[in-house]
């Protein structure tokens, strides 16, 4: 066996040093260490992060096919990285708090296997390293979601994000043995030669499970249900893992997916499901939004709507539309990790989750409150922030082909961009006019928690006007 | 009598929709969880008879089946160490119970 080809796996190998570290870390260490593992765990991940930045590009295949690593899955790992960099800077806070230190070595440990995973699902040429890349991510997710033991709904939303995850890969799994029996193998290459021109009853059923499967992990709409309970019920920390990681790299997988499997069969099969699926992903997302009271799921709601978007990028199957993926993962990182910040930031000191309670918020923390509506100004679209560039960039994508539908698709989601302003400014609302008599009270938040923030408001403002990131993610992005 | 590949399809897809039925209607979690495993089962029955009966020269499902019985497995112990968990608060295995959290 030729051992060289591990080496297209830098970034698998990387992440997996990490991981060994800090497992070794949190079993040898004497327990007066154990209170720095989180910042080990951190400095490590940041090291591996910004390493990886400008070296350990590698392009090329392994184990015959089934592993390959191209430009553009460098580069959504390299975004990927940095999305959890920022989520283990946030959480170093709530891993040293009382009831979690003692089990925050698992905490890391999982959380970098379901990263593990996530980038055998981007690089998988062949559906069983597919499967396994895909259960890697999900299942040790459903353990992070249990993590607040002491918290009866986090229990209640791991079962539910559980349940769920297995009943849809199990209908994954049987739309691959559909595919399977119509191409006789399990490589992308093979099966997209081995389907081209067919319109076949059994290729749209297994097309429709394979969808409703990935779907599920991207929470679109028909498959959505879990999302708000388990964003809710989950500690904040995998919240906002769950909500920006581990969707970027399933939409990313799910365009790899379709375009290199069935490409072929685009216009007659799975351009119709698509348009259907985003439709009712961005409007029901919006609507149901509107109504929630708790932060976290109306977060919730508008990271549904936000995949719809993403998908938009996928529908346009093109190199742009991936491009735009990437650039709409990235900036989408940053946003939704600006909120997730403010909202763990005031968790940790207060406890308080409801929007009502964020009334008046201004008054005592100008800071946060100024954070918090640039992550909404970003996520809502509006121009000096990056969630603007990501949308125009991801609606032009879309445009290149013309055609009736997809202009009326577009269309729809403009609307829905201007609806999903309303529930954006709510909570801009809520923390600079809203009059509260007793608000949260002033608090300084920990060191690690501003760090992220800062980051994240500083990535909100930048990445959008510094063009040279987009045109990067052009030149890099091939399929 | 020749034994044919839908003799095998049939009980499969029969098992799976049972599993999907189950999965809907069941009260008891342990037995949602045994409607998950019909699922799954019923996948891998699939995998094995058409790489049997229609490309007997390759071994690719077989080995799919083998690594899906492998995750069903741990997805199986993982489910399980929830469902005590949940079991301790609310001291029954109903999934009608479990809504504290809902719209």
């Amino acid at each position: 066996m030729d051992y060289s080809q591990f080496l297209m796996m830098r970034q698998e190998l990387g992440l997996l040093v990490v991981f060994l570290l800090v497992f070794l870390y949190d079993l040898f260490m004497p327990k007066k260490a154990q209170t720095h593992l989180p910042v080990f765990t951190t400095v490590l991940f940041a090291v591996f992060t910004l390493l990886g930045l400008n070296l350990f590009w590698a392009e090329g295949t392994a184990f015959g096919g089934m592993y390959e690593s191209t430009m553009s899955t460098e580069a959504i790992k390299r975004i990927l990285n940095i999305g959890a960099l920022i989520v283990l800077i946030q959480s170093i806070k709530w891993a040293n708090s009382e009831f979690v230190a003692v089990r925050r070595g698992e905490f890391y440990s999982l959380l970098l296997i379901t990263l593990l995973g996530m980038y055998l699902m981007i690089s998988a040429r062949h559906f069983l390293l597919f499967v396994i890349g895909l259960e890697t991510a999900s299942l040790p997710l459903a353990a992070l979601a249990a993590f607040n033991k002491n918290h009866y709904e986090s229990h209640e939303a791991a079962i539910k994000y559980l349940l769920t995850a297995v009943f849809s890969s199990a209908i994954f799994m049987m739309g691959l043995s559909f595919v399977y029996a119509l191409g006789g193998s399990l490589y992308f290459a093979d099966l997209s030669t081995a389907i081209i021109g067919s319109e076949s009853a059994l290729l749209i059923v297994a097309l429709a499970f394979v969808i409703s499967g990935v779907g599920f992990k991207l929470s679109l709409v028909p498959f959505h249900l879990w999302t708000a309970d388990v964003y809710q019920g989950a500690p904040t920390s995998v919240t906002s893992y769950l909500s920006v990681i581990s969707k970027g790299a399933a939409a990313f997988a799910f365009m790899i997916i379709l375009a290199q499997v069935f490409g072929s069969v685009y216009s007659q099969v799975w351009e119709w499901m698509l348009y259907a699926l985003i439709i009712l992903t961005i409007t029901v997302g919006n609507l149901f939004a509107i109504r929630q009271k708790n932060l976290k799921r109306f977060l919730a709601f508008s990271s549904i709507s936000q995949a719809g978007y993403i998908m938009l990028g996928v529908v346009a199957n093109s190199t742009l539309g991936l491009a735009s993926v990437m650039y709409y993962v990235l900036i989408y990182i940053f946003s939704n990790l600006a909120a997730f910040g403010v909202i763990q930031a005031v968790e940790n000191n207060t406890g308080k989750v409801s929007m009502d309670e964020y009334n008046g918020l201004y008054k005592t923390n100008p800071k946060l409150s100024a954070a918090m509506m640039i992550a909404m100004f970003s996520l809502a679209g509006i121009p000096p922030f990056a969630g603007f560039f990501s949308k125009f960039f991801i609606f032009s994508a879309t445009l290149q082909t013309e055609s009736v539908a997809l202009y009326v698709l577009v269309l729809i989601a403009l609307i829905n961009t201007i609806i999903s302003l309303y529930y954006y400014l709510l909570v801009v609302k809520a923390m600079f006019i809203n009059p509260n008599d007793n608000p949260i009270a002033t608090f300084k938040s920990a060191i690690s928690e501003r760090i992220a923030l800062v980051i994240c408001v500083v990535g909100i403002m930048l990445l959008g006007v510094a063009s040279c990131v987009y045109t990067f993610l052009t030149n890099v992005s091939t399929f | 009598m020749e034994i044919t590949m839908y003799m095998y399809l049939i009980p499969s897809l029969i098992m799976f929709c049972c599993g999907v039925y189950g999965f809907i209607t069941r009260k008891n979690m342990i037995a949602i969880l045994i409607s998950l495993e019909l699922m799954l089962n019923a996948v891998d029955i699939n995998f094995v008879v058409f790489n049997r009966f229609l490309f007997p020269g390759q071994m690719e499902g077989m080995i799919f089946t083998l690594f899906a019985i492998a995750i069903a497995a741990a997805e199986t112990a993982l489910a399980i160490a929830i469902i005590i968990n949940i079991f301790r608060v609310v001291k029954n295995l109903d999934i009608r119970d479990i809504t504290k959290m809902k719209f």
